[in-house]
């Protein structure tokens, strides 16, 4: 990926990208000005929206970028730089709405626009592609995850993004943001519990009896064809006939519309990589392996419990990391049905044409996938750890 | 002891064993050769009920084994097999522990029942009780295997092409390790091997399968002295026959007085390697020692008439 540059250096050919990717955010518009939150905002360059010492700052920073990214230093320093830039962004961002704040009008709107975007993705594509080289371990990952959340946390808390206008989109509901939040972790949680209560049993079931085997995956693959807000629509009839027709079951929660379509919908989605993997999990167990366990005098329970569950573990939970991060994003789609969510603001604001509502949802809701995906990585790779640890660490 | 009555399993029209009887006495090795697909590790497996009989019986020190549910019975029974099949997830001190936590063994004689084994076998029990299987070579994985098999203080080992992964020098070693340890320990063994070699210097007797038949069942020695049929010959091979028998002779048994110059010879060298050694040497006898000590000779013409075929 390098070659050598004039002065014998390398020169970092994905790190050269991201330089000018960087530098094209520098001369797109930075962030936008308008009236009031419906109109169209008016694009702001750098040197006002930043006045010119932020304005010089941001270029400073970006400059710190494309050195680091063009003639990479050791990885951890061209990763230091990456969060150091990415928070002088991210903190100028919030200073911009101060500048641009008019005085006497409580109603103007500052917003985020393409030129941070472009430099925010900049910044953390460079750290991508560092981390990947870097190859942390596992614990390590989470902690830098740890780190991240925490700084994003320690910036949003500061009040220095308090102009923005998502910000003032996320004051006129917190209490809705924190509910919908809440309402959106409990349904791609709860419909992957429910999948991997139901999904693992059934795995093992089509691993057990072939012939189950293919109607089972053939019947769960259909299932993810079909175009979520369809199995939506597709569900509410029947839920509302259980709802109207079964005793009980309307105090339990089901009906037409609401979380309960959302959360049937999404353990329908999430069944077959639970089951796929299930059953890939368990055909990777070594053939020696079960047949030392049945030798040895194991029961079938003790077998399943001792040997084949345990090995299968590490697939399982790879199966179980495509389901979360999955059903984290689709659950946005659950508030066209009155299921919640951060989906809710998702369609307001495209309800209202007001692009901040709309990221309200969005963002916390990528966020959230990022985390999950990251931590259950890691959790994949330390299952797996100990077994395959090579002789070459011990001696 | 193990006694095989009539002992047959059939898939559909299929004789995969066709009415096999044999005996092994307490204490012996008994060795199953032939082919692949001759039945051999359908009749091992089915003295552990890994495969249950369509017909006949199989009694071990007289219990017939099909009275007892399949679970208990098989962790009265060590098993080892091809590729060691060591659980990955669990260090080498925890598979060796497998049997014995099964039989529900106090965690104290557990443990020293791993070191023991892991002694044995001459893996330092602090270096490697520890570790994960991954972490050894594979001539270590196979120790661990049979010390695994042999935790529960079985009465019988069945052995599946135990030493079929390991490269010929790990093997012979192996093979040998078995032998001092089965003679220790006298531990009643019924192994598999496609290996007529393997056979004949492991097994007390040999059973030799084909097609699901068994068809002879004895002796190294007459084995190749006296092959039941033309498979049987013909898996000896003419023209190995004298070799082999020498290689079931002690020298200690061809030993006579006198002196002779050169490099001693072990009294527990096989007659085929003193053969091998006066050839190359260009003598035609030399000393044999007993641990060091000269104790009389061997010559070349008596070692070449033990390799002829008996009267």
């Amino acid at each position: 990926m390098r070659s050598a540059g004039r002065f014998g250096q390398p020169i970092d050919r994905m790190g050269s990208v991201i330089a000018v990717i960087a530098v094209l955010g520098l001369c797109l518009p930075f962030t936008s000005f308008s009236p009031n939150r419906i109109l169209l905002g008016e694009p702001r360059w750098i040197f006002s929206a930043l006045g010119a010492p932020g304005a010089l700052i941001l270029i400073a920073a970006v400059l710190a970028l494309i050195v680091v990214a063009v003639r990479p230093p050791a990885l951890w320093l061209r990763l230091g730089i990456c969060g150091a830039v990415l928070v002088v962004v991210l903190l100028l961002a919030g200073r911009s709405a101060g500048v641009l704040m008019p005085a006497e009008s409580s109603f103007a709107r500052i917003s985020l626009a393409s030129g941070f975007w472009v430099l925010l993705a900049s910044g953390l594509l460079l750290s991508a592609d560092t981390l990947s080289r870097l190859k942390p371990p596992p614990g390590l990952r989470v902690g830098l995850l740890v780190l991240t959340g925490a700084g994003l946390w320690a910036i949003l808390g500061s009040g220095a993004w308090d102009h923005l206008s998502i910000l003032k989109e996320y004051e006129a509901r917190a209490s809705a943001f924190w509910r919908e939040a809440q309402q959106h972790v409990a349904l791609a949680f709860g419909s992957l519990g429910l999948a991997t209560l139901a999904g693992v049993p059934l795995g093992l079931v089509c691993y057990r009896h072939a012939r189950l085997s293919a109607p089972i995956l053939n019947t769960l693959t259909i299932v993810q064809t079909i175009p979520s807000i369809a199995l939506f629509g597709l569900l509410m009839v029947p839920l509302a006939w259980i709802a109207a027709n079964i005793p009980g079951a309307r105090a339990i929660g089901v009906a037409g519309i609401g979380s309960a379509p959302a959360l049937v919908a999404l353990f329908a989605y999430s069944l077959l990589p639970v089951v796929s993997n299930t059953v890939a999990g368990l055909a990777a167990v070594p053939a020696s392996v079960r047949d030392a366990a049945a030798g040895m005098g194991m029961t079938e329970r003790q077998r399943l419990l001792r040997v084949d569950l345990p090995l299968a573990f590490p697939v399982i939970l790879t199966g179980i990391r495509i389901v979360l991060v999955q059903n984290i994003g689709l659950a946005t789609i659950a508030a066209l049905i009155g299921g919640g969510g951060f989906g809710v603001f998702v369609f307001q604001g495209m309800g209202q044409t007001a692009t901040d509502l709309i990221l309200l949802g969005a963002l916390p809701t990528v966020l959230l996938a990022f985390a999950a995906a990251i931590v259950l990585d890691a959790c994949v790779d330390w299952s797996e750890g100990r077994k395959n640890r090579g002789s070459g660490d011990r001696n | 002891m193990i006694e095989i009555e009539q002992l047959t399993k059939s898939y559909g029209p299929n004789h995969v064993v066709k009415d096999v009887s044999l005996k092994v006495p307490t204490g012996e090795i008994a060795a199953i050769v032939g082919t692949s697909g001759s039945g051999k590790t359908t009749l091992l497996r089915m003295i552990n009920r890994l495969v249950e009989p369509s017909a006949g019986t199989i009694r071990i020190d007289g219990e017939d084994t099909s009275s007892q549910e399949a679970h208990a019975l098989r962790r009265r029974i060590g098993y080892a097999i091809q590729g060691h099949g060591l659980f990955p997830h669990r260090t080498v001190g925890q598979n060796i522990a497998t049997v014995p936590e099964l039989l529900g063994w106090e965690k104290a004689r557990v443990n020293a029942r791993v070191d023991e084994l892991l002694d044995l076998f001459q893996l330092d029990p602090d270096a490697y009780r520890d570790r994960m299987p991954s972490e050894l070579s594979g001539g270590q994985q196979q120790r661990v295997g049979v010390a695994r098999a042999l935790a529960g203080e079985p009465g019988v080992l069945l052995m599946d092409e135990p030493f079929g992964a390991l490269d010929p020098v790990i093997r012979q070693k192996a093979q040998e390790d078995l032998r001092a340890i089965q003679r220790r320990i006298g531990t009643t063994i019924v192994m598999v091997t496609h290996d007529i070699d393997e056979a004949i210097s492991l097994g007390d007797r040999v059973a030799v399968m084909d097609d699901g038949c068994l068809l002879q069942y004895a002796p190294p020695a007459e084995i190749i002295a006296r092959p039941a049929t033309e498979f049987v010959g013909a898996l000896v091979g003419a023209g190995e026959r004298p070799y082999r028998m020498l290689s079931l002779i002690p020298v200690g048994d061809v030993t006579e007085d006198g002196s002779a110059e050169g490099k001693a010879i072990s009294d527990e060298a096989t007659a085929r390697d003193a053969v091998a050694e006066l050839l190359w040497s260009r003598r035609s006898s030399a000393p044999v020692a007993r641990r060091g000590e000269v104790i009389g000779r061997v010559r070349l013409d008596a070692l070449l008439e033990m390799g002829a075929a008996p009267a």
